[in-house]
């Protein structure tokens, strides 16, 4: 009789990647994974507003002007049961304003991070791998970006194109990947130095191989932390060029332009300034969460 | 009369996320007054642990338990203030690494009378002459003008003599003294080694001497306690440890130490020579900070590599010895073409390197590949090592498909000594010894026609360098691989070279077979550096008189720096020693 030999039996272990790894371990973050269902949920939310409201975004009631939810517990001035979030300083109603908001300010926060970041990580990787001129020359480059006024640059932007939304993106992003630039340069000057570099170089691989398989995953840690700061910036940003008149115009609005309107009326219709609110903080928190996350899940020590 | 220091059943746990880590188990000792306690063991054995623990100097998720006497009183647990008036006063540490245990932005002086001040309450123009008395004590010249430098200004070595003349001011009972020269050059290390031998001599102070390396121990310990895995397996005198060691663990340490007469046969070269290097000149520009912050200051040029000329033929292995500062690893990367060089020539099988391009280089990786010093650091912390060893062959043989290469990885990683299945493990789980093998497989993978190994043994413990350096000779017998193996060490060159070269300050002082070499030595810095190593053999080392440098390595940067050795030669400062033939295949620089 044979004896069924077990270690012939056993599959071959396979190579993984770090990504692979990478999923699985943020799978097992429940932070992260709760920050990331509820960041989905409120995307949701937004995609499906026309839906879940009677009430269309900029549809004006001049009953119902800043009127309380039905079910506010305090006693308002004026009640509106149909509006669960009540109505602003024209009647419009809230819950539907805040999903449309959240439309604006998500796809700002979003796209502006995303070309912030590409552009920064890349063109920071390259300056700092590079080294000598080529990452002075760069810099400089950054350097001189830097110093032109925010506001100034934005309403020259403004003035030779048209306004429009898509400038808002570019507008920003044009700012946001300045400071990510450099802070990737930073870490890769610092990996640039380590032993593994020189040993990928000894091996025989060239310098776009090192930089997207050595470099890059190496300074993701602090990326993914500044990302996370980034967004919110972004998303604050936005609300303040709208309060100039720079950006989002009515009827048509975001969670900074809420707000910022909200704040006004603190006193007398607190909800104007509480819902909205709400959401951005929620998000913001969610997006820290998502950012730790990711910032563990891609380092190998924290299986 | 009782014990100075007395540790009876002493426990050390560490929390940590993985669990309770039982670093010290049951350790009991005693160091009596002047006495010299050796405590060997190799990484990871908790000998450090041992006195931090002793001392309440254990990291914050460390608990100690049992008893620890200084002069009869209990003091694990004492309360800090009471721990604090005994340590750096009556018991002095002194630390591996000298730079990191000197505040950086405090002048030498201050830092040496800062204990004499604060535990003697000494005024402080007494403390001042008593630290320039220390420094002349430890052998550091011009001690008024060195009081006032800043730590990153000395040397390690001058770095260490101040940390023992901070640690002796007090006039303590007892010093620990931590892998005091683990850090330092051989030549170094024997220096340090004697201002200890003074202090226990002439100052009847007591030494914990903390050390892996059985050549420390053997010179300086009157008793030796031997440590494992957090336990004392083995005690007693220094002679009767190191000539009938009764624990096999002990047996094996010693078992493992290089000793002579190990030399592998010299290789008769056979047709062209694989490499050639000719006159290989490698300089960096060194900025002279001036007087607005280096933006203005003139730049000068460091010769590190300063005209070296050898050829390697298959199968032969080449040592190169030196100590730090000497151009042996900026020697290697320059034939390796990882540095540009500014001057000679480097021919690899009759192709002058030269006019190849960047991407022809890249191609002939391939037949020269390089093993690096620090394992861990040499392998990217986020690549599993499977991934790492697969890296060379995806980029210089990209056409191969997925499957051969996990298949010649895994034969590979088998051939190594390393377990297929730890394919995705990353390099933090493994130990520095795997590492080592990972990096060995990495670069044997694309078979090379020449390995360099970059100190790659030096991070190792004993026992882990002995099979490295065996694995390193079976791939070499089995692949005909020509070697070039560079390292401090000279013992562990001996066992693998079969032509040494010893460097100095960038330029070859002599090179031939390594017996002849070995039995006899001709150039004076050879003989010191040989002299300098220690043997596991107490009785020899007691005896030895060695042939002690003076002083530290001159400043590479002093054009006069190669005359150390041809004084007679001080006159014309642009003057090179010449290689001269004494004997066949044995040159030696001219020297006075």
């Amino acid at each position: 009789m044979s004896v069924p030999d077990i270690a012939i039996a056993m599959p071959e272990p396979r190579g993984r990647s770090l990504w692979v790894d990478a999923r699985r371990r943020l799978l097992r973050n429940r932070a992260a994974m709760a920050g990331i269902i509820i960041l989905a949920a409120i995307v949701l939310l937004a995609l499906l507003a026309p839906l879940l409201s009677p009430f269309a975004y900029d549809e004006v009631n001049y009953d119902l002007i800043s009127c309380a939810p039905g079910w506010w517990p305090v006693e308002a001035a004026c009640s509106a049961p149909g509006h669960i979030f009540g109505t602003d300083a024209i009647g419009r109603d809230i819950f539907v304003r805040v999903l449309y908001g959240a439309r604006v300010s998500l796809a700002v926060g979003l796209v502006a991070t995303v070309v912030s970041l590409v552009i920064g990580v890349l063109y920071g990787a390259t300056a700092g791998y590079l080294g000598g001129h080529i990452d002075g020359l760069m810099m400089r480059v950054v350097d001189v970006l830097y110093s032109l006024p925010f506001i100034f640059f934005v309403i020259i932007l403004m003035v030779v194109f048209d306004r429009n939304f898509i400038l808002l993106f570019v507008a920003i992003g044009a700012v946001e990947w300045l400071t990510m630039a450099r802070i990737v340069r930073g870490q890769t000057l610092s990996i640039k130095q380590k032993e593994f570099i020189e040993a990928a170089k000894a091996a025989g691989v060239g310098p776009l191989g090192i930089i997207t398989r050595h470099v890059i995953p190496n300074v993701v840690g602090p990326v993914m932390v500044y990302v996370t700061l980034t967004v919110p910036t972004v998303i604050l940003t936005e609300s303040f060029l709208s309060f100039l008149g720079l950006g989002i115009q009515e009827p048509l609005t975001s969670w900074g332009v809420l707000i910022s309107d909200g704040a006004d009326q603190m006193e007398t219709a607190p909800w104007m300034l509480l819902f909205p609110a709400l959401f951005m903080a929620v998000t913001l928190f969610c997006f820290n969460f998502v950012g730790d996350g990711l910032r563990d899940t891609m380092d190998p020590k924290d299986r | 009369m009782s014990a100075l220091l007395e540790i009876a059943n002493l426990n050390v746990h560490f929390a940590t996320p993985d669990g309770d880590v039982h670093a010290v188990k049951n350790a009991s000792l005693t160091i009596q007054e002047s006495e010299c306690l050796g405590v060997v063991g190799e990484s990871g054995s908790g000998k450090s642990q041992l006195f931090l623990a002793a001392f309440g100097l254990l990291a914050g998720n460390g608990r100690a338990t049992g008893s620890v006497q200084y002069r009869g009183a209990e003091i694990l647990d004492a309360p800090t203030a009471r721990l604090n008036t005994l340590r750096g006063s009556a018991v002095t540490m002194i630390f591996q690494d000298p730079l990191t245990s000197l505040t950086p932005h405090m002048r030498i002086g201050r830092q040496i009378m800062e204990g004499l001040m604060r535990h003697r309450h000494v005024p402080r123009e007494a403390a001042y002459s008593r630290a320039r008395e220390m420094l002349d004590y430890v052998r550091i010249p011009e001690s008024a003008r060195r009081m006032r430098q800043y730590p990153h200004e000395l040397s390690g070595g001058m770095r260490q003599r101040v940390m023992i003349a901070m640690a002796t001011i007090t006039g303590p009972d007892l010093i620990i003294a931590d892998e005091p020269t683990t850090a330092l050059d051989v030549t170094v290390q024997a220096q340090i080694l004697e201002i200890l031998r003074a202090l226990k001599n002439d100052r009847k102070t007591a030494i914990a001497l903390v050390s892996h390396d059985m050549g420390v121990i053997a010179g300086l310990a009157d008793r030796v306690q031997v440590m494992r895995h957090g336990e004392i397996v083995e005690s007693g005198a220094v002679d009767d440890v190191f000539y009938a060691p009764r624990h096999d663990y002990t047996r094996m340490l010693l078992d493992s130490i290089p000793k002579a007469g190990e030399t592998p046969a010299p290789v008769t070269a056979v047709g062209a020579p694989l490499l050639t290097v000719d006159d290989l000149q490698v300089s960096f520009p060194v900025k002279d900070v001036g007087s607005f912050g280096g933006l203005f200051g003139k730049t000068r040029s460091l010769r590190a590599v300063d005209g070296i000329s050898f050829t390697l033929h298959q199968g032969e292995t080449l040592g190169v010895v030196g100590e730090s500062g000497c151009g042996k690893s900026t020697l290697a990367r320059a034939v390796l073409q990882l540095l540009p060089k500014s001057g000679g020539r480097v021919v690899w099988l009759g192709r002058d390197l030269d006019a190849a391009t960047q991407n022809d280089i890249r191609k002939l990786r391939e037949d020269f590949q390089i093993v690096f010093q620090d394992p861990l650091a040499s392998l990217d912390p986020r690549m599993p090592v499977g991934v790492s060893i697969a890296e060379p062959l995806k980029a210089l043989e990209p056409h191969l498909p997925g499957d051969t290469v996990r298949q010649r990885v895994r034969a590979m990683m088998q051939r190594v000594g390393l377990d297929a299945a730890w394919i995705n493990r990353y390099p933090h789980e493994l130990s520095g010894g795997q590492n080592q093998r990972v990096g060995l497989a990495r670069a044997m993978i694309v078979g090379p026609k020449m390995l360099v190994c970059d100190e790659a043994v030096s991070a190792l413990d004993v026992s882990i360098q002995a099979q490295i350096v065996a694995l390193i000779r079976d791939l070499q017998a089995e692949t005909g691989l020509a070697l070039i193996f560079i390292s401090h060490d000279l013992s562990v060159v001996r066992r693998l070279s079969h032509r040494v070269m010893v460097l100095y300050l960038g330029r070859v002082v002599e090179m031939a077979p390594s017996d002849a070499l070995y039995a006899g030595p001709r150039h004076p810095y050879t003989r010191a550096l040989l002299s300098a190593v220690l043997s596991p053999d107490p009785r020899l080392e007691r005896q030895r008189k060695r042939e002690l440098l003076a002083g530290d390595l001159p400043s590479p940067l002093d054009p006069r720096a190669q005359l150390t050795f041809l004084k007679s030669r001080l006159d014309q400062p642009d003057y090179r020693p010449r290689l001269i033939e004494e004997a066949p295949g044995h040159f030696v620089a001219e020297h006075d």
